[in-house]
């Protein structure tokens, strides 16, 4: 039997390391990725926990988290997409005309 | 268990008809010839579902769902926030050669997220209709997709607000795992049973964070004027009051309701929160010439006086923030629209620059800036006065004098870049060639309101602080 | 009864019009809204009496602006017969000044804001009159300031027209000052400002003292000092009258509905207001009673030599206020009123006669130069004649019911009453002097103007004459509502002092145990000083006109005195402007306009920019650093948890 901490642990630093992509690197479609590696945290520990209560609520909300982040990602990539025609780049360091 | 029957949904029936309204303005859309139906469309629906917002108390699924009077407070913001917002851009999308059907469509689906999260009674909805808002705003950010400031706004916003999604997420997982509810109301329960807990606190700091970022409390705000500046204005106008608001609502609840019993040791923090907040807001707004970015810092620093509402607490705070929500909404909206109307063919009109002499050119619309500058400024008798005065009130009477002091103190810093674009307009000499304003019937309307009401609201606040006051309970 | 409401709002909504649409739509026409709003308030006002009359009076609050605790904004109507006396004054003299000015005013390129702030003068002193409390009584004080600044500075380009505007406003400031700390004190007395519940609470702290640099002082007396500093100030009362006489520089008409017949008297009807508060504070009542008394002979004694048709009636309103002062110092405040309203009508009266000459003469003011008007303009003469008639007291006339009432109550007035009443009479018969002076100087002799000035000497339209007509029908009849018994019992009616039996609700009336022979004495004694007045001034300006050359040659010093009013100006000329401007200009502006105010309005946004400039480089636009701060943001809260909690 795997404890808990164990997995909740494990969330925590996918989260973590999300986080961390997030902030280090430049790819906006990385960055992207990073955000649902965060997403994914989250989601192991609400499941971790959701087992651990033997409450359903956490399953649900993870559904409902897997569910947003697909319409997050097709809008997130036309955002992207439009960027990308106007500045043909995905270099989040190239898109700061606004500033100050 | 619980069985599944139609009368679960009365208390959803304005989120129900918003919803079915959403999905028939795309429909409708199709169709018309001229997208402005659309926009009346959504008006339409908007009448309709704030009807039944007053015969729609009470609780649904469990109490995930609460309709109660403070929600229905924060419905009728969004819903003015809809109104003013379609009748603001009907003209604007056709000068920024954008005017596509489905922009009403997002704002009514932004408007129902900001709906489910003012009637979130469970942390689940909260995130379901805090995605809704935001999701749809992301696409209206960058909605002059043929404009590079508007998609730069919105991939900043996406990935920003994103990553603030994820720390709510986060938070709320750690809320569920040490209460074992996400049930707003049990989560109290639990938190009065179990005490203050490290890791309690460090869920609540991830809450404050998301929250702190859709209200754009420093340094949480870091998006907001990247944001603002380089969406459309219309868009602009609509979140810098709507999710605003939503956010605020969500805050209050979750806050007051869950974690309330907590409140001595976070209301430190917020104060500290919300001194940064005026301070970043009001000090880089004099640094701006682009009165859009003005204003977002003016919105960053409006944020911070809201705030107090939920530091104060109870329902004495609780009305204190909704009545400044409302009235910033119309103030707001009003600013933005007459930075609207000086948008043309050609010509951008967002530069203090272009504030030159106006009074001059154009004394009507000087004269309504000069109105709205006044009352965001906070001075009476408009409503930004009237706004102001309860929240010091609520404050000095939780015994924050000093935070009152220090916020009468930012409020008169800001009196120096609302009252430059008033000296702008009033005493210098117009250069170069006259702003033409594009005055369209719906934007004239959008301005004749919320002129009236900042002023009637200031002469006349009772109604408004009465209805606050029911409604906070 | 709501209809009342009417009556302030109709000259705000005219006001609202003309300001908004005078200029570019309006402008000829500016008279037509205006003039329309105030006869609406007139016929309004009207019914509000007829009401009052049957007994229905009204004390509301309409609707409240803010509350904190137990300081409240809000504006309230008392509607009372006090009240309903005013309401008649201000509308009744505003519609016939509104009238009068479509003639007057006729070219000014100002036309639409003449109008525009008439109608605003109009509505600030009817919500004055209306107030329910102090605070809306202090807004409506602080309103018909701005109008009368605005008003006497209306032909700004005309640098003595400003300079008297500001002086206005700056003397009006020294007596505001203290008003405005009598409000505070009485909210911090009886943590209200509603007048019911302050007239209720002021027995309660009639004995209460309080300690002012060592000595105690008596609250109510404060009090009541304090807010009849503002009416000094408002009033031209000694010492403050000084701004009176140069505000005649603004348009006539404006100085005979602000300077002589309503604004002016608020001083009066306000402590006729407030009586409840003066009455407990015999010093205070003394007070007022003596400063009306030494004002009232000293604005005479100006008036006797003054040159200046306008400036003469100035110092003889000065002189009436005092009478009013003195009747409100004794306890009579229904006396005062009454001498308000019969003043209201002559004065005004005497103003647009006095407008009415200038208009013949283009704007000459200076009476030497007159003379001989009565043939050419025979209306404004006889009209001019009747005011100077009833100001003099002569019966049956307006003004001897009002200031014999005065006079006879100062007579039993004890205390200060014999020598306040001694004063009072004397300054009768310099009023009936210097009044007939100036009838006799302008309407009598031989033309003293030039060729061109007599050429275009002309009666005035009849937009100018009827209001004459109008008000002089009051100058004779307005005090035959006042008839004291002694007089009225000789035509068999017992009690015909219907004003002072109106008031006596709200005002009280002193009860005068004395014999009929005593009054009888008095009353004849006032009337003949002011027939010896008239008489004097009939043999030094029409029998020998060589009398007040050789009096002024004998009497050089007195003359010169007189002539330039007792040097006051002079003296807070040496006193307290020069000593300020050198104040400001060496010490302000050497000291704290370079190192203090410089330094904070100049140094702290310094401050600030450079602050924001730094903070500014934060916003770099990169989305990264935007997480970073937020990501920092938040660890840096994590810590302070961890680290509080441990």
């Amino acid at each position: 039997m795997v404890p808990l901490y164990w997995y909740l642990w494990l969330g925590g630093v996918v989260f973590a390391i999300g986080v961390f992509g997030f902030l280090a690197r430049r790819n906006i479609i990385i960055m992207f990725l990073s955000i649902e590696l965060m997403l994914n945290g989250v989601n192991i520990s609400l499941v971790a926990l959701s087992h651990y209560m033997q409450d359903l609520r956490g399953q649900i909300l993870v559904f409902f988290i897997i569910a947003v982040a697909a319409a997050e990602a097709a809008i997130g990539l036309a955002i992207i997409i439009a960027m990308f025609r106007n500045r043909d780049t995905l270099h989040a360091d190239e898109m700061a005309e606004m500033k100050g | 268990m619980n069985e599944i029957n139609v009368s679960m949904l009365a208390p959803l029936l304005p989120e129900v008809i918003m919803a079915s309204a959403g999905i028939l303005v795309l429909l409708v859309e199709l169709v018309a010839r001229r997208k402005e139906t659309a926009g009346l469309l959504s008006i339409a629906a908007v009448a309709v579902a704030a009807y039944y917002v007053p015969h729609s108390f009470g609780k649904s699924f469990g109490g995930m769902f609460v309709s109660d009077g403070y929600s229905a407070f924060f419905k009728f913001i969004f819903f003015i926030n809809l109104i003013l917002t379609v009748l603001l851009s009907m003209r604007y999308l056709v000068i920024e050669k954008s005017n596509h059907g489905e922009y009403y469509s997002l704002v009514v689906f932004s408007t129902l997220g900001m709906m489910l999260m003012a009637s979130a009674g469970d942390l689940i909805v909260l995130y379901l209709g805090l995605e809704l808002m935001a999701l749809s705003s992301y696409v209206l950010a960058g909605f002059i997709r043929h404009d590079a400031r508007s998609s730069e706004a919105a991939v900043k916003y996406f990935l920003l607000g994103a990553f603030s999604s994820a720390l709510l997420l986060y938070g709320i997982t750690l809320v569920y795992g040490l209460t074992g509810t996400t049930d707003v109301s049990l989560i109290g329960a639990a938190v009065v049973e179990k005490g203050l807990s490290t890791p309690l606190f460090l869920s609540v700091v991830f809450l404050m964070a998301a929250f702190g970022f859709k209200t754009a409390l420093a340094p949480f705000h870091m998006w907001a004027p990247d944001v603002y500046e380089g969406a459309p204005t219309s868009v602009t106008a609509f979140m810098s009051v709507g999710p605003k608001a939503a956010a605020f609502a969500a805050f209050g609840r979750v806050f007051l309701t869950g974690f309330g019993s907590l409140s001595t040791d976070w209301t430190g923090i917020l104060v500290v929160l919300s001194i940064l907040t005026m301070a970043v807001g009001n000090i880089l707004a004099i640094q701006q010439d682009n009165i859009k970015r003005m204003l977002a810092y003016s919105s960053v620093a409006h944020a911070g006086y809201a705030v107090l509402g939920i530091i104060v607490g109870g329902a004495e705070g609780l009305a204190a923030m909704m009545n400044y929500l409302f009235i910033y909404g119309f103030m707001n909206l009003g600013a933005f629209a007459v930075v609207i109307m000086l948008r043309s063919e050609g010509v951008r009109g967002e530069a203090l620059e272009d504030y030159k002499g106006l009074a001059k050119t154009h004394p009507f619309a000087a004269a309504v800036m000069l109105v709205f500058m006044f009352s965001l400024t906070g001075i009476p008798p408009t409503a930004g006065f009237i706004g102001k005065f309860y929240l010091f009130k609520a404050v000095v009477g939780a015994g924050y004098a000093w935070l009152a002091v220090v916020t009468v103190i930012f409020s008169a810093i800001s009196a120096y870049f609302y009252l430059r674009v008033v000296m702008y307009m009033y005493m210098l000499e117009p250069e170069g060639e006259a702003v033409t304003l594009s005055l369209s019937p719906s934007l004239g309307l959008a301005l004749l309101i919320t002129t009236l009401v900042v002023i009637l609201i200031g002469v006349y606040p009772s109604p408004l602080l009465s209805f606050a006051r029911l409604a906070a309970g | 009864m709501q209809y009342y409401l009417l009556i302030p709002l109709l000259p705000l909504g005219a006001f609202l019009l003309n300001i908004m649409l005078g200029r570019r739509v309006i402008r000829r026409q500016a008279h037509w809204p205006s003039t329309l709003a105030v006869a609406g308030s007139l016929v309004v006002t009207v019914m509000v009496l007829l009401d009052v009359m049957s007994g229905r009076t009204l004390n509301e609050d309409l609707y409240v602006w803010i509350v904190s605790g137990n300081f409240k904004v809000s504006v309230g109507f008392m509607i009372d017969q006090l009240t309903a006396v005013m309401l008649v004054v201000v509308t009744s003299v505003s519609f016939l000044v509104h009238v009068y000015s479509i003639g007057y005013m006729q070219d000014d390129p100002g036309y639409y804001r003449f109008y525009a702030y008439l109608s605003l003068f109009t509505f600030s002193m009817l919500m004055l009159v209306t107030a329910n409390n102090f605070l809306q009584l202090y807004f409506g004080w602080e309103a018909v300031g701005l109008c009368s600044y605005l008003l006497i500075g209306f032909w700004y380009e005309k640098r003595s027209a400003s300079d008297a505007g500001k002086k206005a406003f700056i003397v009006n400031r020294f007596g505001d000052f203290g008003f405005g700390l009598g409000v505070i004190m009485v909210f911090l007395t009886f943590g209200t400002l509603d007048y019911v519940s302050v007239f209720d609470g002021a027995g309660g702290v009639a004995a209460q003292t309080i300690n002012i640099l060592g000595a105690d002082v008596n609250l109510i007396t404060l009090i009541a000092l304090l807010l009849f500093c503002g009416a000094v100030g408002k009033s031209a009362q000694v010492p403050l009258h000084v701004w009176l006489p140069d505000a005649m520089e603004g348009p006539t008409p404006v100085s005979a509905l602000i300077h002589a017949a309503t604004m002016v008297t608020a001083g009066v009807f306000m402590v006729a207001r407030l009586n409840p508060i003066f009455s407990l504070s015999p010093v205070a009542m003394d007070v007022v009673a003596v400063v009306g008394a030494v004002t009232a002979l000293f604005a005479a004694t100006i008036a006797l030599v003054q040159n200046d048709i306008k400036r003469v009636i100035a110092y003889s309103t000065i002189s009436q206020l005092g009478y009013m002062f003195i009747a409100c110092g004794v306890g009579a405040f229904g006396a005062g009123i009454f001498h308000l309203y019969t003043h209201a009508f002559f004065k005004a009266l005497l103003f647009l006669c006095a407008g009415s000459v200038m208009h013949a003469m283009g704007g000459e003011v200076d009476m030497q130069k007159m003379g001989g008007l009565k043939r050419y303009m025979p209306l404004t003469y006889w009209t001019m004649l009747i005011a100077s008639l009833s100001i003099s007291g002569i019966p049956p006339l307006a003004g001897f019911f009002s200031k014999d009432e005065i006079l006879w109550v100062a007579f039993n007035g004890g205390g200060v009453g014999r020598a306040v009443w001694a004063l009072g009479t004397l300054a009768a018969v310099l009023t009936a002097f210097y009044s007939f002076r100036l009838i006799y100087l302008t309407f009598h002799g031989e033309f003293r103007g030039t060729e061109e000035q007599r050429h275009h000497l002309h009666e005035s339209p009849a937009v100018m004459t009827v209001p004459l007509a109008v008000l002089c029908v009051g100058a004779v009849a307005a005090g035959w509502i006042g008839i004291p018994p002694i007089i009225s019992s000789v035509f068999g009616v017992e009690d015909a002092n219907w004003f002072a039996e109106f008031l006596k609700p709200v005002v009280g009336h002193p009860e005068i145990e004395a014999p009929h022979s005593t009054e009888a004495l008095v009353m004849g004694f006032s009337v003949a000083v002011a027939a010896v007045g008239i008489a004097v001034a009939w043999v030094f300006y029409i029998r020998n006109r060589e009398i007040p050359a050789v009096l002024a040659r004998r009497c050089g010093i007195l003359y010169r005195l007189l002539f330039n009013k007792y040097y006051v100006d002079e003296i807070y000329n040496a006193t307290v402007v020069r000593p300020a401007m050198l104040i400001a200009r060496y010490v302000l502006v050497g000291l704290s306009d370079g190192v203090i105010i410089e330094g904070v309005v100049n140094g702290v946004p310094a401050l600030i920019n450079r602050f924001g400039a730094r903070l500014r480089r934060l916003q770099s636009g990169l989305l990264q650093s935007y997480a970073a701060v937020m990501a920092l943001g938040l660890f840096l809260l994590m810590a302070v948890v961890v680290m509080v909690l441990k």
